[in-house]
């Protein structure tokens, strides 16, 4: 039928697009540990990223024959190892990868298996073994996890994400400033919203971080202007790309804020590619070319604060191994996550390689999962943020102490 | 004092429709019940538009420009500014279209329960070609159905070409269809020829049993077997057919399907259609839907009680919609005094100029402001709609939009209104002392009316 054209979606992302949204949790109040200057950023990519094209294994003897017509060429792969390539819209990535600040998970899953975008993504989410187990998002809990430590939230984007939902009221912020309105009104509000559980916290925080949002858009306005991709990307890519690397900058210019918030969730959308998703080239690459301006973006703008920031991508789940009929692929189980950072300890990829053989494939049709979504995040969160593990194994993760920490990340 | 039929006559305007209009609440106080019963009708929901551009003649449109563009392709040609118009245009009229109906109509009520279907059945915009067929899709599929069976809605969607079209059903081809066997002897042709799962499953999950309607990975493939074949009339066939649905034999996959414990035998489109009448019939399913209405209409964590009343008037009736919505404005439960629902960014817009007796006249007064609040017309993030709870759409930045956009639509209407009747009339026996006061001691018309826009009670209902 038709050729996919990119959505507006990517090119709006001033207001709604890239489904960005951006969420800060924790300044801490115990100075000079360290702890408090750690970073952590997560990305949540919405609607299952292909993990096999995010790091196609072009050395694994199965991938181009399940791949066909969407297989990444071998020549055309950045290489990573004998197995291992990235896709070559993640360039940015490539280049932190060679210095030892960027590793794959190539088959990783949350533990759920009902291929399901919303359940999948309120596992993931949440934290929980299953779907629809808590109403809490696991980085909101993770909040009381610091020994102590005060711990505030932020998300950008016009609705809040259930990865910071919870009993802690976290603060929201999208880009657009607010009217010169009427000064009385925010405090008749406030009058008027006493006691209201629901109104009361989430608007107090709208308030509080309207202030810091222009201190953030005041220290991103006054960074250079990002380098444009080159002359041969059509214009509707190349601002994408832009957009995309100024939100990064943009993001960055919280955390670098004194004060600024320490852990950040954040997530892109657009990742459901049931047909023509294409291969070196196509609608995925460009999704892949926008995610890496991000990431490139964040980089970028924190400068020095890169050396303690861990970067997660991380997707809730993966697609089937082969192509479908309609050069797209369908749900999965096993996805890449890119663990990113100036924090991180060089090395291979993260967890073990099922490889693709018939017999290896889970159910006979997707990357088998060899590492518990769950598992990396304790990882990172005790590891690079200090939080107690104890708390991870229960009130973050709950029932999850038979699951280990993906632990040497940092 | 209020009497209970004023405070049930601003419940029923305001929870049940859209929001009261100027006088409206006083004129249903003598049987609140009554005006919400006399909005059901068998014709279903009202139409934005009385000729409207078809489907068929939207998606012959998009072809157009596509093969145009194919021809004039070169250089640095920018999709997106280039399809911009004809989504812009469609957007334009459909949804300003909608949203006059809803800021106008007597039927509230209708109208709301219209959106609860049409969102149940997302078609979302975001995939640029169905940004021109939502509006379409709602005025074709979903309205003339909402008080009708809901098979019959569950089929008139799920083979409406905007659907086909947005969760890609229209290519899925079966890997041993006659067109299958032919495109592997001609292995130069790329493309066509396979399975595609993304309809069957969002049938099987968002909208007929539900993710625990105890449905397997094997039945959403059996499932999407027996729909390869529900494809779209195209330029090759006759012009009466281009543009709506056509069964294509050939791409059919051919035997007998098993879908949750039942055997389907070979009957080419009816296969598909004898399975979307059984899970249309499945008490999962009844349940399934019966929660999300109890918790659109009444509040995001609903008494079982008015589930369990609404279940039972759905299978009683055979799926019989207006039955349904019957059960559900009877329902004591669903008439409790506290609102517990709050306003999406369109109920909340929508309600506003209901507020003042006025309505939108042009996209600019809707789409910037619904963006910024997250919910950017007829672009539902995903085939499973727009969130229903006041988690996601209270997020803080979210009730700063709410503020600022509030204040500058004030600043315009407020003018010679005064605020207190506004007030009054908006809310009738729902307003609050507080509000009540904070409206009346306002230091100007325009902040009155943004108060009042923003008080509990008017963002909830």
């Amino acid at each position: 039928m038709t050729r996919p054209i990119p959505t507006r979606r990517a090119l709006l992302a001033a207001a709604a697009g890239l489904g960005l949204s951006v969420s800060f949790v924790g300044r801490a109040a115990f100075a000079d540990d360290g702890l408090a200057r750690k970073k952590l950023i997560t990305v949540i990519a919405r609607g299952a990223m292909d993990g096999l094209a995010v790091s196609p294994p072009v050395g694994d003897p199965a991938y181009a024959a399940l791949r066909g017509r969407i297989a990444i060429p071998a020549e055309a792969a950045l290489p990573l190892d004998a197995t291992f390539g990235l896709h070559p819209s993640l360039a940015g990535v490539h280049a932190l990868a060679k210095a030892g600040q960027a590793r794959i998970a190539p088959a990783i899953a949350s533990p759920d298996r009902a291929r399901s975008h919303f359940e999948a993504q309120d596992v993931l989410e949440t934290g929980a073994g299953g779907a629809y187990a808590t109403d809490s998002g696991f980085l909101n809990r993770a909040l009381n996890a610091g020994g102590g430590r005060r711990i505030e939230a932020l998300s950008v984007g016009a609705t809040a994400p259930l990865i910071l939902r919870g009993p802690i009221q976290t603060g929201s912020w999208s880009p657009g400033a607010a009217g010169e309105g009427s000064p009385r009104l925010p405090a008749i509000l406030t009058d008027l919203y006493a006691g209201d559980p629901v109104l009361a916290p989430a608007f107090a925080k709208g308030l509080e971080t309207e202030a810091m949002a222009a201190t953030a858009q005041a220290g991103m306005n006054a960074m250079a202007a990002p380098a444009e991709t080159g002359g041969g990307t059509p214009a509707f890519i190349r601002r994408g790309v832009a957009v995309a690397n100024g939100l990064g900058r943009n993001v960055a210019g919280f955390l670098t804020q004194p004060g600024g918030p320490q852990i950040v969730a954040l997530s892109v959308d657009g990742w459901d590619t049931h047909a023509n998703q294409g291969g070196a080239e196509g609608q995925l690459a460009n999704r892949l070319l926008y995610l890496d301006a991000l990431l490139t973006g964040l980089n970028e703008g924190l400068g020095a604060a890169w050396a303690d920031t861990i970067i997660v991508v991380a997707t809730e789940f993966g697609r089937t191994a082969r192509v479908n009929g309609t050069g797209g692929t369908d749900h999965g189980t096993g996805s890449t996550a890119i663990v990113l950072g100036g924090g991180l300890k060089p090395g291979g990829i993260i967890g073990d390689w099922p490889t693709l053989a018939d017999n290896a494939l889970f159910e006979g049709r997707d990357t088998r999962p060899t590492v518990d979504m769950r598992g990396l995040f304790k990882g990172v969160l005790a590891d690079h943020m200090g939080l107690d593990r104890r708390a991870l194994d229960s009130a973050v993760f709950p029932g999850s102490a038979a699951v280990a920490p993906v632990s040497g990340l940092v | 004092m209020a009497s209970s039929n004023d405070l049930n006559a601003a419940i029923a305007v305001t929870r049940f429709g859209l929001g009261a209009r100027p006088g409206e609440i006083a004129a249903v106080a003598a049987d609140p019940q009554g005006w919400l019963r006399r909005q059901i009708r068998p014709a279903g929901a009202d139409q934005p538009q009385a000729n409207p551009e078809s489907g068929a003649q939207r998606l012959s449109a998009f072809r157009d420009y596509q093969l145009q563009r194919r021809r004039a392709r070169e250089g640095d040609a920018d999709p997106v500014q280039v399809v911009t118009g004809l989504v812009r245009r469609a957007i334009d009229a459909d949804f300003l279209a909608r949203a006059r109906l809803a800021a106008t109509t007597p039927a509230g009520f209708r109208e709301r329960w219209h959106m609860f279907w049409a969102n149940h059945f997302t078609v979302s915009g975001s995939k640029v070609i169905t940004a021109t067929v939502v509006g379409p899709f709602e005025q074709e599929a979903i309205r003339p159905r909402v008080f009708g069976r809901f098979e019959d809605l569950l089929i008139a969607s799920s083979a409406h070409p905007a659907m086909l079209v947005y969760l890609d059903q229209a290519q899925s081809a079966g890997p041993n269809s006659p067109a299958a066997a032919y495109l592997r002897r001609r292995p130069q042709v790329q493309g066509g020829g396979g399975l595609n799962e993304n309809l069957a499953r969002e049938i099987l999950e968002l909208h007929t049993v539900g993710v625990d309607g105890g449905y397997s990975q094997a039945d959403v493939t059996e499932f999407a077997r027996a729909l390869t074949g529900w494809s779209i009339g195209g330029r090759r066939e006759s012009a009466d057919k281009q543009g709506l649905f056509l069964f294509r034999p050939q791409i059919h996959e051919p035997g007998h399907r098993a879908v949750m414990g039942r055997v389907y035998d070979p009957d080419g489109v009816n296969q598909g259609l004898a399975i979307l009448r059984d899970l249309a019939a499945r008490p999962a399913t009844a349940r399934h839907i019966c929660g999300k209405i109890a918790r659109h209409f009444v509040a995001d964590d609903p008494p079982s009680a008015l589930i369990a009343r609404l279940e039972a008037a759905w299978m009683a009736s055979g799926g019989d919609l207006g039955r349904v919505a019957e059960a559900l404005v009877t329902a004591p439960e669903a008439w409790d005094p506290a609102p517990r629902k709050l306003k999406t960014p369109y109920e909340f817009l929508i309600s506003s100029w209901r507020a003042v007796g006025g309505q939108p006249a042009a996209l600019e007064h809707l789409a910037p402001a619904l963006t910024a609040m997250g919910q950017r017309p007829f672009w539902a993030p995903s085939p499973k709609g727009w969130p229903d709870d006041a988690q996601t759409w209270a997020a803080p930045d979210a009730l700063i939009k709410r503020m600022t956009w509030a204040e500058g639509f004030s600043a315009i209407v407020a003018g010679e209104l005064d605020p207190n009747v506004v007030a009054a009339g908006a809310l009738g026996a729902r307003i609050s002392d507080p509000v009540r006061k904070a409206v009346a001691r306002a230091e100007s018309r325009e902040e009155a009316l943004s108060i009042l826009l923003l008080s509990p009670e008017f963002q909830r209902r």
